[in-house]
C-alpha cells in the first residue's frame, strides 16, 4: 500500500487516488494525425524503474498530480502539480 | 498413554479445570493450555488422517507450522475448520473434532490410499483425471473432494463480528521474544511510539521455555507496561508485509471464548504504518526427513520443549531425539529430567562436547548415527551410512535438523533472503524498507544473544525515527558457544520420508518432480503442493530443496525456497471484510425523495450505488401489471418520475464554452443563454464515452448532465483535461449531484400540470418550447425548468434544491391530480426508452460510436474534440459496423432477450450483431427491442431471427428503426 506525497495535501494512502499512467505523453496537437494520437493512446514505455505518472486525488484535493515512482522498488521520489514539472534528474 | 501431565512446572493453573471435547470424548485442562497440550496432556496420540494417504498422524509441533494436528473448531454456524490444536487456546466447553477421517479416526477406510501411494505420486492430479472431460463433474471431482476434503466450513452466515483498526507508529516490534522485549523497551525508553505484536496469548516467546529467565521476562513486561506510548497486543499475528512500510495483522479479540461478549467483536482486522519495523519473528525448526518421520510419536525438538517447559506435559515415555545441531541436547536434558523412560540422543554429529554431560544424567548419546526408521513403535537406529540397525523401543521421536529464521515478512518487505553457510539456512538480506530483523529471526540464537541484538535493534531504530537515546537495562547473561550445526537433511530409505506433512509430499515426490522437469524450485512446489498447505512448509521448505539440489547436482543454496507471500498464517475472509458485509458492504446513495418512495410503496432496487423506485404496485398487481400502468399514463395523460441520480456538474468561466465545444462532439458555444442541447462526449480513442443534456444558464455558465453511472468518471474526465491538457483555459467546475433533486414531469398533459404548479414562468408552446431552459417557483421554491424528453412525450425536467424535494414534488402531484397524474419507476421509464429509441447504458457500452448509434452527423465540421481523431479510424468508421437498429418480435407472444444474438436463419453460425435492450411495448403489443446490426441500415423492414443458445431459443424479428415511437419527434414539440 502506497504513500503519495501529494504536494496539496501531504502524504496520503493509495487508496485516495485512482492511477493513469505515463505522465510524459503530451496530448498531440488536433492536426498531429491519426499516427500522433495513435502513440498518445495506446503506445507506452512499461519502464522497470522510475516512471512518472498521473495520480488523482479523487478522495482530496481532486488535482491531477505527477507522481515519480520506481516500478521495480515502489519508492515514490518526487511529486509536483499538474502543471508544474517533475525534478529533472532522480538519483 | 504415552504423554501425561507433569506434577508440577509450566505456566499452567493447574488449580483450574477447563472441560473440553475431542471428537465427543470429554477432557479436562488447565488455562494456559492450548488445545494440543490439554490432548498430550490426556494422553491422545492421533489427532488426524493425513490428506493423501490417510495416514494416522499426531501432534508434531507446538505452533503455527503444525501440519496435522488440524481440527474442526466449534459447531454449527461457529464451526471453523483446518484450525490448528497448537494455536487454539483452550477454553471452557470447547468442542473440536478430528477431520479428513471415514468413518472414524481410529479406522479410516481411505488409508488404502496409503498401499496404492505409487499411483498418488507428484502431479497425480495432472496425469490422472485428464480424459474424457465429461467423467469431471460426474466422477472425478466428487471422488476427489470425498477422498480429499479437510474440515468441513459452517454452513449457515457467520455470527461473528468484526471490525478493523488502522494505526501509526514510530517503531513496531513484531514478536515479543528476548529480541522483541529488548527493542521494545529500548525504543520506547527513547521517547518512540511503539507498537508490539505477539502471535500467542502470552507474550515471551522462548523466554516461556526458560525457567531462569522467568524474572527478566516480567521485568521486562512490567516496564513496558509503563510505559504509555508502548502498545502490547498479544494474539495478533502480523500477516504481511506491504509497500511504504505498512503491515497488516488480525487480532484474535475473542478466538479464546466459546463466544464473543456481548458487542464484541471475534476478530480485528489492523494495519499499521510504521515509521521503523523491528521484525523479532523468531526461527522455525526444520525436520529431517526419513521413513516414518509422520508417525504419531515424531515431534519436532523444539515443540517437544514447549511442551515439557511450557505447559508442564511430557509428551511421551521412552523418547528418541535425532538432532544435527545442539539446541535438541535441551530436550533430551528436559525429557530425562521428567520422565519415566528412557532417553537415546542421536545426533549424525560424530564428535560434541556436550555428549558427556549429557550421558551423566543416563541418556544414550550415539554420536555419528541417524534414524534409519520409525514404525510408531520401534525406531531404528544405525551407524551413519550403516546397513545394520539397532532396534529401540520409543513413542517418542524428537526431531531437530536445524533452525531457520522466519524470514517471511523481511523476504516479503523486498529484502532477499541470503544464505549463511554456518547457520545452513536462510538468514533476512539487506533490508529494502525501513525495517531490520533482530534476533533469532537475523540468525543470532540464545536469549542473551538476542536480548543484546534486540535492545542495539530498539536503539537503531528509535535514531532513524528521530528520537534520542535510551538508558541501558539488564539484559540476560549470554549463553556458551553452541558447536557448528552439520548440514543433514534427509536418511534415504524404503518407506515413505515426507517434507510435506499435511499435504503428503515425501522426498520421492521431490525427485520425481526433478525427473519429470519440474527443477525449478518454484515448479516443484507446484507440481507436488510441497509448501503450498496451510502450515506454507515452515517445517520442510527447506529440506525439499535440498533434496531438490542433490538430484539437480547443486549446492541447496543455488535452488533456494520458494518466493513468501502474505499471508504468514491463514486469515479469515471475515476480519478481512471487517464490517463491509451485507448492506454494510457499501454506502448507499438514497435521493432526496427517498422517504417518500418508501412511504408510497416503490419497489426500490439497487442501481449501482443508488436505490432508485423500479415501480409503484398497487395491490393485485402482478409482474408487469404496475410498469404497464405506469407506462400507460405517461404516454396517455402525465407521470411524475425522481431523476435525481442523474450525474450534474456545473460549469463556469470566461473559457467554458470553448471547454465544452472540445469535449462533445458537438458544439457548445452557439448554444443560446436560456436554452439547452443534447451532447455527445468521446473517448480519445474515438468510442462514445457518455451523452446528456447541457443548458447554457448564462454566458460563462453552463449545467452539463451526465449518465447516473458516468457521473464520477466524467468529473474525473473533465478535470483531468481541464488540469493537464489545457491549463490555458479559464474553467471552472464542480459536481452538484447531490445538491439538486429532478423531477421529470412528462405526458401530454404535462404542460397543463406544470402551468398550475409553476410560478413565474410562461409554460405556453412558444414562449418555453422544446430546449428551452427557466426559472420558475413551485410551492414558492424556486426550482429551474428544462423542456427536454426521455419518454419521447411533451415533458420537463424540474431542478430543486434537495432539502425542498418533498414540497415540489407534492406540489406537482397535487396540479396534476386532476388528470390522474402517476409516480412512475425506472422499469416504465426503461419501457418508453426503449420504445423511443434512445441509447443507453446498454449501447453506450464502451464499444460503439458516435456513428454506430446514429448520431455521427452530430459530429462538428472543425475544431479540436477528444476522440475526432481516433473515430477517423478505418476499423471505427467502416459502414459496415453494427449499427442501432429496432427489432419486433414476428409472434407478439414471443420473448426477446438482451444479449441474443441476430443471425439469418436459426441454426446459423454466424451472428450478425446482438439486441441491446429489450421491453414489451405499449404501443406496439409486441415485444420490441434495439438491436446493434451490421449493416443494419440496410436491412430494414427485413425479418431475421434473434437466437439464444443460453435458453435454447429462436425468436424472428423484424428490423426497423430504432424509434419505435413517434419517429418524427412530434410529441416532445407539441
Amino acid at each position: 500500500m502506497h504513500l503519495i506525497p501529494c504536494p496539496y495535501c501531504g502524504e496520503r494512502p493509495q487508496d485516495e487516488f485512482h492511477y493513469r499512467g505515463d505522465a510524459t505523453v503530451k496530448r498531440p496537437a488536433p492536426d498531429a494525425g491519426e499516427q500522433a494520437f495513435y502513440d498518445y493512446v495506446y503506445t507506452r514505455a512499461n519502464p522497470r524503474g522510475w516512471h512518472d505518472e498521473w495520480w488523482h486525488h479523487y478522495a482530496g484535493c481532486r488535482q491531477w498530480i505527477k507522481v515519480r515512482r520506481n516500478t521495480l522498488t515502489h519508492v515514490v521520489a518526487a511529486s509536483a502539480g499538474p502543471a508544474d514539472a517533475l525534478p529533472e534528474a532522480t538519483p | 498413554m504415552t504423554s501425561k501431565r507433569l506434577p508440577s512446572g509450566g505456566l499452567v493453573d493447574r488449580r483450574t479445570t477447563i472441560r473440553f471435547t475431542f471428537d465427543g470424548r470429554s477432557f479436562v485442562g488447565h488455562p494456559g493450555d492450548t488445545l494440543a497440550s490439554a490432548l498430550l496432556a490426556n494422553g491422545v496420540r492421533l489427532v488426524g488422517r493425513s490428506f493423501k494417504y490417510h495416514r494416522p498422524r499426531g501432534i508434531m509441533t507446538a505452533g503455527p507450522e503444525e501440519p496435522n494436528a488440524l481440527v474442526e473448531l466449534r459447531e454449527g454456524a461457529r464451526r471453523e475448520p483446518n484450525t490448528k490444536a497448537t494455536e487454539i487456546e483452550l477454553h471452557d466447553g470447547l468442542v473440536s473434532a478430528s477431520q479428513n477421517r471415514w468413518p472414524s479416526l481410529a479406522f479410516d477406510l481411505m488409508s488404502i490410499n496409503s498401499l496404492a501411494g505409487s499411483a498418488l505420486s507428484a502431479g497425480f492430479y495432472y496425469k490422472t483425471f485428464m480424459w474424457p472431460r465429461s467423467f469431471w463433474e460426474k466422477l472425478y471431482e466428487p471422488l476427489i473432494r470425498r477422498a480429499a476434503g479437510l474440515g468441513r466450513a459452517a454452513s449457515q452466515p457467520d455470527p461473528d463480528h468484526y471490525e478493523a483498526m488502522h494505526a501509526h507508529c514510530d517503531v513496531l516490534v513484531v514478536g515479543s521474544g528476548a529480541a522483541g522485549l529488548a527493542a521494545a523497551r529500548a525504543a520506547g525508553e527513547a521517547g518512540a511510539r511503539v507498537i508490539l505484536c505477539e502471535r500467542d496469548f502470552a507474550p515471551g516467546g522462548g523466554l516461556l521455555l526458560s525457567p531462569a529467565d522467568a524474572a527478566w521476562r516480567r521485568e521486562m513486561l512490567a516496564a513496558l507496561d509503563a510505559m504509555p506510548d508502548v502498545q502490547i497486543l498479544t494474539r495478533t499475528n502480523v500477516f504481511g508485509y506491504y509497500d511504504h512500510n505498512l503491515l497488516g495483522a488480525v487480532e484474535r479479540v475473542a478466538d479464546h471464548k466459546a463466544a464473543p461478549d456481548a458487542h464484541e467483536v471475534r476478530q480485528r482486522y489492523r494495519t499499521f504504518r510504521a515509521r521503523q519495523v523491528i521484525l523479532a519473528t523468531g526461527a522455525s525448526e526444520r525436520l529431517i526427513a526419513f521413513p516414518g518421520n509422520d508417525r504419531p510419536g515424531v515431534m519436532m525438538a523444539g515443540a517437544a520443549l514447549t511442551y515439557l517447559r511450557r505447559f508442564g506435559v511430557a509428551p511421551g515415555r521412552d523418547a528418541v531425539v535425532f538432532t544435527n545441531n545442539d539446541s535438541a541436547y535441551e530436550t533430551a536434558l528436559a525429557l530425562a529430567e521428567a520422565g519415566s523412560g528412557k532417553v537415546t540422543l542421536v545426533d549424525v554429529r560424530s564428535q560434541n562436547a556436550l555428549a558427556g554431560e549429557v550421558s551423566a544424567r543416563g541418556i544414550d548419546v550415539r554420536l555419528g548415527s541417524e534414524v534409519a526408521s520409525f514404525d510408531g513403535k520401534t525406531a531404528v537406529l544405525r551407524r551413519r551410512g550403516g546397513m545394520s540397525g539397532d532396534r529401540v523401543v520409543a513413542d517418542l521421536v524428537c526431531l531437530s535438523g536445524g533452525w531457520n529464521p522466519n524470514v517471511q515478512l523481511a523476504s516479503q518487505s523486498g529484502a532477499r533472503p541470503r544464505w549463511d553457510y554456518a547457520l545452513t539456512s536462510h538468514v533476512p538480506g539487506e533490508p529494502v524498507q525501513a525495517e531490520q530483523s533482530a534476533g533469532a529471526a537475523s540468525g543470532i540464537f540464545g536469549i542473551g544473544a538476542a536480548a543484546q541484538d534486540g535492545a542495539t535493534a530498539g536503539r537503531r531504530a528509535a535514531a532513524a525515527a528521530g528520537f534520542g537515546t535510551a538508558s541501558d537495562f539488564v539484559l540476560p547473561e549470554l549463553g556458551r558457544t553452541e558447536q557448528p550445526i552439520a548440514a543433514f537433511w534427509e536418511v534415504k530409505g524404503a518407506g515413505k520420508s515426507f517434507v510435506d506433512l499435511q499435504h503428503d509430499v515425501t522426498a520421492a515426490d521431490i525427485r520425481l518432480a526433478h525427473r519429470e522437469g519440474f527443477s525449478h524450485v518454484e515448479h516443484a512446489k507446484r507440481y507436488t503442493t510441497h509448501g503450498m498447505a496451510t502450515d506454507q512448509g515452515k517445517l520442510g521448505s527447506l529440506v525439499g530443496s535440498a533434496i531438490l539440489a542433490e538430484a539437480r547436482g547443486e549446492p541447496v543454496e543455488a535452488v533456494g525456497v520458494p518466493t513468501h507471500r502474505p499471508y504468514t498464517m491463514p486469515v479469515a475472509f471475515g476480519a478481512l471484510a471487517g464490517h463491509a458485509s451485507g448492506a454494510h458492504f457499501q454506502p448507499v446513495r438514497r435521493t432526496a425523495l427517498h422517504d417518500w418512495h418508501l412511504r408510497h410503496g416503490a419497489a426500490m432496487q439497487p442501481t449501482g450505488a443508488w436505490l432508485r423506485p423500479f415501480f409503484y404496485p398497487k395491490p393485485g398487481e402482478t409482474g408487469w401489471d404496475p410498469i404497464f400502468r405506469e407506462a400507460r399514463a405517461v404516454r396517455s395523460s402525465v407521470g411524475i418520475c425522481d431523476v435525481s441520480t442523474l450525474g450534474k456538474i456545473d460549469v463556469q468561466g470566461p473559457d467554458a464554452a470553448t471547454f465544452l465545444d472540445r469535449l462533445y462532439i458537438n458544439t457548445f458555444s452557439t448554444l443560446a443563454v436560456g436554452k439547452c442541447r443534447y451532447g455527445v462526449m468521446l473517448r480519445e480513442d474515438g468510442i462514445v464515452f457518455d451523452d446528456g443534456t447541457t443548458s447554457r444558464l448564462a454566458e460563462d455558465h453552463f449545467l452539463v448532465t451526465t449518465t447516473t453511472g458516468n457521473a464520477a468518471p466524467m468529473l474525473e474526465h473533465m478535470e483531468f483535461h481541464a488540469q493537464t491538457v489545457w491549463p490555458e483555459l479559464d474553467v471552472q467546475f464542480c459536481s452538484v449531484t447531490d445538491q439538486w433533486a429532478q423531477i421529470a414531469v412528462a405526458g401530454p398533459k404535462s404542460r397543463e400540470t406544470l402551468a398550475v404548479a409553476v410560478e413565474g414562468l410562461d409554460l405556453a408552446n412558444d414562449a418555453f418550447p422544446f430546449m428551452g431552459v427557466g426559472e420558475g417557483r413551485i410551492a414558492g421554491v424556486p426550482v429551474r425548468l428544462f423542456r427536454i424528453s426521455f419518454s419521447g412525450e411533451l415533458a420537463y425536467e424540474i431542478a430543486v434544491p434537495s432539502g425542498q424535494a418533498e414540497t415540489v414534488w407534492e406540489a406537482i402531484l397535487a396540479a396534476g391530480k386532476p388528470f390522474g397524474i402517476v409516480p412512475y419507476g425506472l422499469e416504465a421509464m426503461s419501457l418508453m426508452r426503449v420504445e423511443k429509441g434512445h441509447a443507453a447504458g446498454p449501447e453506450l457500452n464502451g464499444q460503439t460510436t458516435a456513428a454506430d448509434l446514429g448520431m455521427g452527423r452530430m459530429m462538428k465540421k472543425s475544431g479540436d474534440v477528444i476522440g475526432r481523431v481516433l473515430a477517423g479510424r478505418r476499423g471505427l468508421a467502416d459502414p459496415g459496423r453494427p449499427r442501432l437498429v429496432g427489432i419486433r418480435s414476428v409472434d407478439a407472444s414471443k420473448r426477446l432477450r438482451g444479449g441474443a444474438h441476430i443471425v439469418r436463419e436459426p441454426g446459423s453460425g454466424t451472428s450478425m450483431g446482438w439486441v441491446s435492450s429489450t421491453t414489451q411495448s405499449i404501443e406496439h403489443n409486441c415485444w420490441i427491442g434495439l438491436a446493434l446490426l451490421e449493416n443494419g441500415e440496410t436491412l430494414k423492414g427485413q425479418r431475421l431471427f434473434a437466437v439464444s443458445p443460453l435458453h435454447d431459443e429462436s425468436v424472428e424479428v423484424t428490423i426497423t428503426s430504432p424509434h419505435h415511437v413517434d419517429p418524427e419527434n412530434a410529441r416532445v414539440r407539441a
